[in-house]
């Protein structure tokens, strides 16, 4: 059914296919599945933080601690099995923990003392990296025979490609964000709670209790995408996904969220997030453009998207006024 | 009762003062020979005029900021834009046979284009400002880069060294043009009715239309001033390093600037702004920074230090927090003389 809500993702479906079938018609090697397995695997802790944006972006708000969480988590866990000697499922237990608590935390601040979600998740992302340089300043590797296991689980597809423990993991975050956000009362705050707050209100959403869930969801998301970045380089660095943030806000543009919030699907995301590595494959395949081509071209689709949900909702204004 | 009057008027404006004096009382009890300055050569030294000379490029970023802040916007391009601008002024040094001043202009001109665009998007299509400036953001430093074709360009020119490193009466010639550049932005924003303006805008910008302001126009021109200003910060960093750094050029700064105005006590939702003590909250910054240097303390410390003080002036300055704080000292006050009651509660809301 086309009508104004899914325009957006319908625009991102058809972008997402052009530059796909761009890609095959153009290069052989993009025929492939593995291409497309890798797009999974490459982006997956990119599309994992996004996930979790989508959320904070749905409800009218934004997170920009995310990139830091991220860094800050992967040295965490690589701290918690190196120096500590522990097993690295508890590891990974307790960074999410506190991935959640600094997310809720965020969430708190944000409903109670009803300071801007842009600065206070500006602050989270000072203080994120500082505790990352705080634990640890340089690379250091993660070696443990379980990350390596998790590493080494593959499923192998027709072709050359197949999915790996990662891919599967994002796909899993995602089939359970769709869940979240289509099937329980909580993703129906939060859309109504990014339609029009006062009105959520008076409808009886519990705006506030809301409020520090998403964020705590945030943080959710944003603690796994830095533990599946960690099992990715298998090492973690303070200084990692810097400007992941800008990205995830991206991806969740160009997959057809509102940004002043209230429309948009999990799903676009996913896209959103899957068309930014389709243009970094294709300016790899291309060989001769620079990779900064890949940050404009970014900046030109979020441009577009955004200038698209414009226009849109200029057009059902004048059509409901007329 | 009078001094009393007299704190609690100037609250907002003596609150960042004191903290930076406060800030670098506490580094000089720490660190011996912090407050000395001394001359050679003519040129003062020391570790207070080493803060004023780190904090110019900041600075100028923060008067764009301030303003832009103050018509309810934000501008998170200024460290892309920095890095175009020093991108444009290495290039333009090294690759052509233009006089500096030809360079300079052509540097600054291309902040203006980043400021129109930034301004075209928010005023005419009504883009909300962290989203619009988000397009330059992510995609200047792409710019930045096909400009320097993805090399650090490094150039010499003797004017340029002297806008980066040189002095004028005792002080680095950039913190001179920084002190000119806050002058004519505090002169024209407080002296002339386009400060009213711009603050009318950002208080409500439907009623300072109705009064006839022309809100658009002047929404545009904060970003284009902004663009500028972080065009010329740009120049001062690149001529610095005596060269251009697409990738790391002005990192961060859009968020040390933004820092800045909300220490100033501006709020974010736009309307009254403080561009003297936006230029306090920059020096705040930048002692802090140098402060931990100096201390010994592991530089790492520096953005946890710095959080930890954002968050807490946030939570100071949020309406809750006061709301919350008057009504547990107006119940001590009330428990303690109720005839008072009443006058009190005239002077705490005040």
């Amino acid at each position: 059914m086309i009508n104004e809500r899914n325009l957006p993702i319908l625009a991102t479906l058809l972008v997402f296919i052009m530059l796909y079938g761009f890609g095959m018609y153009q290069y052989q090697g993009f025929r492939d599945t593995l291409v497309f397995s890798n797009l999974l695997t490459d982006n997956a802790f990119l599309i994992i933080t996004a996930i979790g944006m989508t959320f904070v972006i749905l409800s009218g708000g934004i997170d920009l601690s995310v990139g830091s969480m991220i860094a800050f988590i992967g040295v965490l866990m690589a701290y918690l099995i190196t120096n500590t000697g522990m097993h690295p499922l508890f590891a990974i237990g307790i960074a999410l923990v506190v991935g959640v608590a600094f997310g809720a935390i965020m969430g708190v601040i944000i409903a109670f003392f009803e300071i801007q979600a842009f600065i206070v998740t500006l602050a989270g992302m000072f203080l994120f990296r500082g505790l990352a340089y705080l634990i640890n300043l340089d690379a250091v590797p993660i070696d443990h025979p379980f990350i390596a296991g998790l590493y080494d689980i593959y499923v192998p597809l027709p072709g050359r490609g197949g999915l790996t423990f990662i891919a599967m993991a994002m796909l899993v975050l995602l089939a359970l964000g769709i869940l979240i956000a289509r099937r329980t009362r909580f993703g129906m705050s939060v859309y109504a709670l990014g339609g029009d707050s006062h009105s959520a209100a008076l409808l009886g959403v519990p705006v506030k209790k809301t409020i520090i869930k998403i964020y705590a969801l945030s943080g959710f998301y944003s603690a796994m995408s830095g533990v599946i970045f960690a099992i990715y380089t298998s090492s973690a660095y303070p200084l990692a996904a810097v400007g992941v943030e800008l990205d995830a806000i991206a991806a969740v543009v160009i997959g057809g969220t509102l940004l002043t919030g209230g429309v948009g699907y999990v799903f676009g995301t996913f896209l959103g997030g899957m068309i930014q590595g389709i243009i970094q494959t294709l300016i790899t395949f291309d060989g001769s453009l620079n990779s900064w081509w890949t940050k404009l071209a970014v900046g030109g689709l979020l441009l577009f998207f955004i200038l698209l949900q414009k226009g849109i909702v200029v057009w059902v204004r004048k059509r409901s006024a007329a | 009762m009078k001094k009393h009057n007299f704190l609690h008027k100037h609250q907002k404006t003596l609150a960042p003062l004191l903290s930076l004096v406060l800030i670098i009382l506490v580094t000089a009890s720490i660190t011996p020979g912090f407050l000395s300055l001394r001359i050679v050569d003519g040129h003062l030294f020391g570790s207070l005029l080493d803060i004023l000379h780190r904090a110019t490029p900041t600075a100028l970023v923060a008067l764009g900021m301030a303003v832009v802040i103050g018509t309810r916007g934000i501008d998170l391009s200024v460290g892309a834009v920095i890095a175009i601008s020093g991108a444009v002024t290495a290039v333009l040094t090294v690759n052509t046979d233009f006089p500096v001043w030809l360079v300079i202009l052509c540097a600054l001109g291309t902040g203006i284009i980043c400021g129109l665009w930034n301004g075209i998007l928010v005023s005419v299509f009504n883009i909300q400002p962290i989203v619009a400036t988000l397009i330059l953001m992510v995609a200047g430093r792409g710019i930045a880069q096909m400009i320097t074709e993805g090399q650090i360009v490094t150039f010499h020119s003797d004017v340029l060294d002297a806008i980066g490193n040189g002095y004028f009466l005792a002080f680095p010639i950039r913190v001179w043009i920084a002190i000119g550049m806050i002058a004519l932005t505090v002169l024209v924003m407080r002296k002339t009715a386009l400060g009213l303006f711009i603050e009318a805008v950002g208080a409500n910008v439907r009623a300072s239309r109705l009064v006839g302001i022309e809100a658009r126009l002047l929404v545009l021109s904060a970003y284009v001033f902004s663009g500028f200003c972080a065009a010329m910060s740009g120049i001062i960093l690149a001529a610095d390093i005596r060269g251009a750094d697409a990738n790391n050029a002005g990192l961060w700064l859009e968020l040390d600037a933004i820092l800045a105005v909300v220490l100033a006590g501006a709020s974010l939702a736009g309307g009254r702004i403080y561009l003297l003590l936006t230029i306090v909250g920059v020096l705040i910054i930048q002692t802090l920074t140098t402060a931990i240097l100096t201390s010994g303390l592991p530089a790492q410390y520096n953005l946890v230090v710095k959080a930890t003080i954002i968050l807490a002036v946030l939570l100071i300055q949020s309406p809750k927090t006061r709301q919350w704080l008057s009504g547990i000292f107006l119940k001590n006050k009330n428990a303690g003389s109720a005839g008072k009651a009443s006058t009190d509660k005239g002077s705490t809301r005040a």
